[in-house]
């Protein structure tokens, strides 16, 4: 008998447990509906967005098939000049190409967009250089299915390898990140990670014109806060990026403390949108 | 104002003025486009024109000298134009990322679909020399 079989026959039962539920979230409020993740076995979804990466997605997509087998892995090559549609596919992932690079967020976006498409419940976003560790993922996903919180994000300060970055970068993350824990009320410790797990409304949230299209980072955080969601950090491990430069490195430190702090203003200024 | 700047100013409106009626004829440029230049055009010809205009907005403005009303609406005119170029270039800029990502999605969806089904027609048909 398999699960949807198993889930048909036990509706009525299940549905009688799980009574729908109003459970208040900042100043929103959720139904918990027979289709939530903890009823429901969850459709999961690896996104990993990825340029120009054939040396490290392989080994990215083996360990992710070693520590969590079975799971759809979907790989957005944003306009890579490189083997990376190839190694990917050789690995077995879901290949999704852009005709060109459009940038780390417009990627992982088309993720999003593809899971909304095809139902999926639950979304782990991870990057493709070998920086995350594909043993956390099962904690991120049982963090998001099991508590009561739409996002989870992977901090790689909340664990207890400390992590080494640059002063620069260091700073950004501090500044920003006591921003963001102003603001949402709660601590933010890593508003840059890009280890994190969406469920539901999260997901299609994330698809809509809401995301921030360069790089999300703690202005997405914050927004999520303000339109109601439940963000959540638990401590994983990260690694050195090998041999690539920083999105945040450079000129574009000088565009990217801009753009984040006009789109920390703005998020504020826009009314609050209620999902 | 020295009839020398307004003789210049005169023709370069008019100059302006027709070149835009032009590519809109040859359709070069669109009629929504047009606008902001006609427009520009034309107020810059009726301040350069009319002495009376100029000296009622330059007297609006407190501005002393004629010309620099003439360089202050200039000026103003083309930021508005800019700014109106920045808020198209955003929206075609969504557009193009929207249709970046489906265009991704959509190529990924055929090639699902062409594993799935058999091999492509032309090649377990006929020739199609035979066919004729």
């Amino acid at each position: 008998m398999n699960k949807t079989l198993i889930y048909e026959t036990f509706k009525p039962q299940i549905q009688s447990k799980y009574e729908p539920t109003v459970i208040q979230r900042n100043d929103t409020a959720k139904t918990f509906s027979p289709q939530d993740p903890l009823t429901k076995p969850p459709k999961i979804l690896i996104v990993i967005p990825a340029h120009n990466e054939e040396k490290n997605i392989g080994a990215v997509l083996k360990g992710i098939q070693k520590q969590s087998p079975g799971f759809p892995i979907l790989v957005i090559n944003d306009g890579s000049s490189d083997n990376t549609e190839k190694v990917a596919l050789e690995h077995n992932a879901e290949v999704i190409s852009l005709p060109y690079n459009s940038g780390y967020g417009i990627a992982l976006q088309t993720g999003f967009l593809y899971a909304v498409k095809n139902d999926f419940s639950i979304v782990v976003q991870m990057d493709s250089d070998g920086q995350h560790d594909p043993a956390d993922i099962k904690d991120l996903i049982e963090a998001v299915r099991m508590e009561n919180c739409d996002v989870v994000i992977g901090s790689r300060f909340l664990s207890k390898d400390s992590y080494k970055s640059s002063l620069a970068r260091h700073a950004g993350m501090l500044l920003f990140g006591g921003i963001a824990s102003l603001l949402c009320g709660q601590k933010v410790t890593d508003p840059t990670s890009g280890f994190q797990a969406l469920k539901g409304q999260a997901i299609e949230f994330a698809a809509s014109d809401n995301y921030p299209p360069d790089y999300p980072d703690a202005d997405f955080i914050i927004l999520l806060n303000r339109c109601g969601f439940k963000v959540k950090e638990i401590p994983v491990t990260m690694h050195a990026s090998p041999e690539k430069e920083s999105m945040h490195h450079g000129h574009k430190t000088i565009y990217y403390v801009f753009k984040m702090f006009l789109s920390i203003f703005v998020t504020l200024l826009r009314r609050s949108t209620k999902r | 104002m020295p009839p020398r700047i307004q003789i210049i100013s005169i023709l370069i409106c008019i100059l302006l003025v027709a070149y835009v009626f032009e590519l809109v004829r040859r359709k070069h440029l669109s009629e929504e486009y047009s606008m902001g230049w006609l427009v520009t055009g034309t107020l810059m010809l009726i301040l350069s024109v009319s002495d009376h205009a100029i000296r009622w907005v330059s007297g609006l403005v407190g501005a002393t000298l004629f010309t620099s009303t003439l360089f202050f609406f200039g000026l103003m005119f083309l930021m508005i134009i800019c700014l109106h170029f920045s808020i198209r270039i955003s929206a075609l800029t969504q557009q193009l990322r929207t249709l970046t990502q489906h265009i991704g999605i959509l190529d990924h969806e055929k090639k699902l679909l062409e594993k799935k089904t058999q091999r492509p027609r032309w090649e377990t048909g006929t020739s199609n020399l035979e066919q004729l």
